[in-house]
């Protein structure tokens, strides 16, 4: 979907700043810039699923460590928290039947990682525990502190399984990509039942293999006019929305037996 | 063609979904069910999340049925007073049901309920028609004559009080069996989203030996309004029907259903009845297999508060 797709405005004072002689000398720390040209992305009738271009910069690189390609960049777009229960289905009688289940707290629905290179080879696991980036290191929060351990996490495995087999959780290695020294861009997967909602797009920065900066930018996912206007109506006038639906059924119905009537 | 479901929330194919409609309208137009017991499961297995697929599934119903039963009308096939008396118990068990379904969904056994149910349902009704209808098809070919309507030939039902008669259908029958129908197959309606043609159907002729002729068209007639009822309250009380869905599916089921109608009238009763009651087994078969043979995953995945 080409109207999909959110530019981002470059912050171009970044080309500016690296080569400002004031600063050669007293050493700089590095920053990096993501911010979204539009605020929204609206979801149409033809919806199916998209690539989301995020553009942002990166201030006050090193030449030599960039020309070394030691520059690491993780973006990530997070949907909304909600509340998942997770159940698993055990065989009683032959039957395959719902019976444990694990309630976790904020979650996200999504998920959706770019990197520019495979995750284990920009930092180690410690450094992503401590930042909670990656789908692998999300917390869940269980609802029920009771439980044991074990049975928590294998519900916890559960849960990112699924998300990741419904296309919700994922991750793009080479999804950021360097388009000059200062400029990157990163390509992050919309799923085609991707939630509506505020989305938080995030970038971390790291220089070998340490973590230097992170920024971030929000971004609201919503349906478009027509979809939209059903969706609130069948939420805040719900009983005469049934009623549409039904009289809806009733004119097709008749409709149809005038234009395809065959006796 | 793709196009994006404003309450189910996905994205999915119109093509496939207007054939679905087709194909089921096509089906229920020429046995006089609502086609609901197909949609439903179907659109479960096209990833519509089930508490959806149940209430928009009743929603097409709607359209089906109405078309069909407009044709039963002008055929003069349809017991206007018989469907009115089926269609107050029906009020009662919608009603009924839809508790029943908040709860089991709240318990997360929704799904499960509905597959067994199904399984029970309709592996009973169809073996038994099966059986029934094979019978009468070996009857009329050595040359015998059918010996479903016959009168003077009561059961324990043609004895309950309470008696009316149903001038349409040539019968004097006690209220209380067909009262107990209509709520039983509301209830049905609205936690399997069907309309329940496929019991109703079944059981006005063996039950209450109603003509199969007219049993189609009354059948449809209640299920207009026992499925517009379940639409409401879906509606109203959990938010689960998607009216573009449910459009879609119309539209091929409107088209399917007056062809369908039309093929149905080149055959006999009990051939109908067979090929229903094999179309019946064959659902209730796929469903079966579902419960016993290991899922691909064990694991699923819902939302605390809805679908």
């Amino acid at each position: 979907m080409a109207g999909l797709r959110a530019f981002l405005a470059v912050a171009s004072l970044s080309l500016f700043a690296a080569v400002s002689p004031g600063k050669a000398q007293t050493p700089t720390t590095e920053n990096i810039q993501i911010g979204l040209s539009t605020d929204h992305v609206s979801i149409t009738a033809g919806f199916s699923g998209a690539d989301l271009t995020i553009f942002g910069s990166l201030e006050n690189a090193d030449p030599l460590v960039a020309r070394q390609g030691r520059y690491d960049i993780i973006v990530v777009l997070e949907g909304p928290a909600r509340p998942v229960v997770v159940r698993r289905k055990d065989r009683v009688l032959g039957i395959w039947v719902n019976l444990e289940s694990e309630t976790f707290e904020n979650v996200p629905v999504s998920y959706s990682v770019a990197t520019t290179r495979p995750l284990q080879d920009v930092t180690d696991p410690n450094s992503y525990k401590q930042l909670s980036l990656g789908a692998a290191n999300l917390y869940m929060q269980p609802a029920d502190d009771g439980d044991s351990p074990a049975t928590i996490e294998e519900f916890t495995a559960a849960l990112r399984e699924r998300k990741t087999a419904t296309g919700l959780y994922s991750e793009n290695v080479g999804g950021v990509q360097f388009l000059s020294q200062n400029l990157f861009r990163a390509t992050v997967r919309l799923a085609p039942n991707v939630p509506v909602g505020t989305h938080k797009a995030r970038a971390f920065l790291f220089k070998s293999g340490l973590f230097i900066k992170e920024s971030s930018a929000q971004l609201e996912i919503r349906k478009s006019g027509f979809e939209q206007s059903i969706f609130r109506v069948a939420h805040d006038y719900s009983f005469l929305y049934g009623i549409f639906a039904v009289s809806l059924a009733m004119l097709t119905g008749w409709l149809g037996r005038l234009v395809f009537r065959k006796d | 063609m793709g196009i994006y479901l404003p309450i189910a929330e996905i994205s999915v194919n119109v093509f496939v979904l207007l054939a679905m409609g087709a194909a089921v309208g096509f089906l229920s137009g020429m046995f006089g069910v609502g086609g609901g017991f197909l949609i439903t499961p179907l659109l479960i297995f096209y990833n519509i999340p089930p508490a959806i697929a149940v209430a928009t599934g009743a929603n097409q119903v709607i359209a089906s049925s109405f078309s069909g039963a407009l044709s039963h009308v002008k055929r003069g096939t349809l017991d206007f007073k018989l469907g009115g008396v089926l269609l107050a118990g029906g009020i009662v068990g919608s009603t009924g049901g839809i508790f029943v379904f908040g709860f089991l969904r709240r318990l997360g056994q929704l799904d499960l309920f509905i597959s067994l149910l199904y399984v029970v349902l309709l592996g009973t009704v169809g073996g038994l028609m099966l059986v029934e209808s094979v019978n009468a098809l070996r009857a009329t070919r050595s040359g015998a004559a059918p010996v479903l309507k016959k009168s003077g030939q009561h059961n324990w039902i043609h004895r309950l009080p309470l008696k009316m008669r149903f001038r349409a259908s040539k019968l004097f029958v006690s209220v209380i069996p067909v009262l107990g129908l209509g709520a039983g197959i509301g209830f049905l309606s609205s936690i399997m989203g069907v309309g329940g043609g496929f019991i109703m159907v079944p059981a006005l002729i063996y039950l209450l030996k109603v003509p199969t002729n007219v049993v189609i068209g009354t059948s449809l007639f209640q299920i207009i309004f026992t499925s517009a009822y379940t639409t409401l309250v879906h509606a109203t009380t959990n938010q689960t029907v998607d009216v573009m869905l449910a459009f879609l599916l119309m539209a091929g089921g409107v088209a399917g259903a007056q062809y369908g109608a039309k093929a149905g009238q080149r055959l006999r009763g009990e051939q109908l009845r067979a090929l229903l009651a094999l179309l019946v087994l064959a659902v209730a078969i796929r469903l079966a297999i579902d419960l016993f043979v290991t899922p691909p995953n064990l694991y699923s995945l819902s939302g605390v508060g809805l679908t």
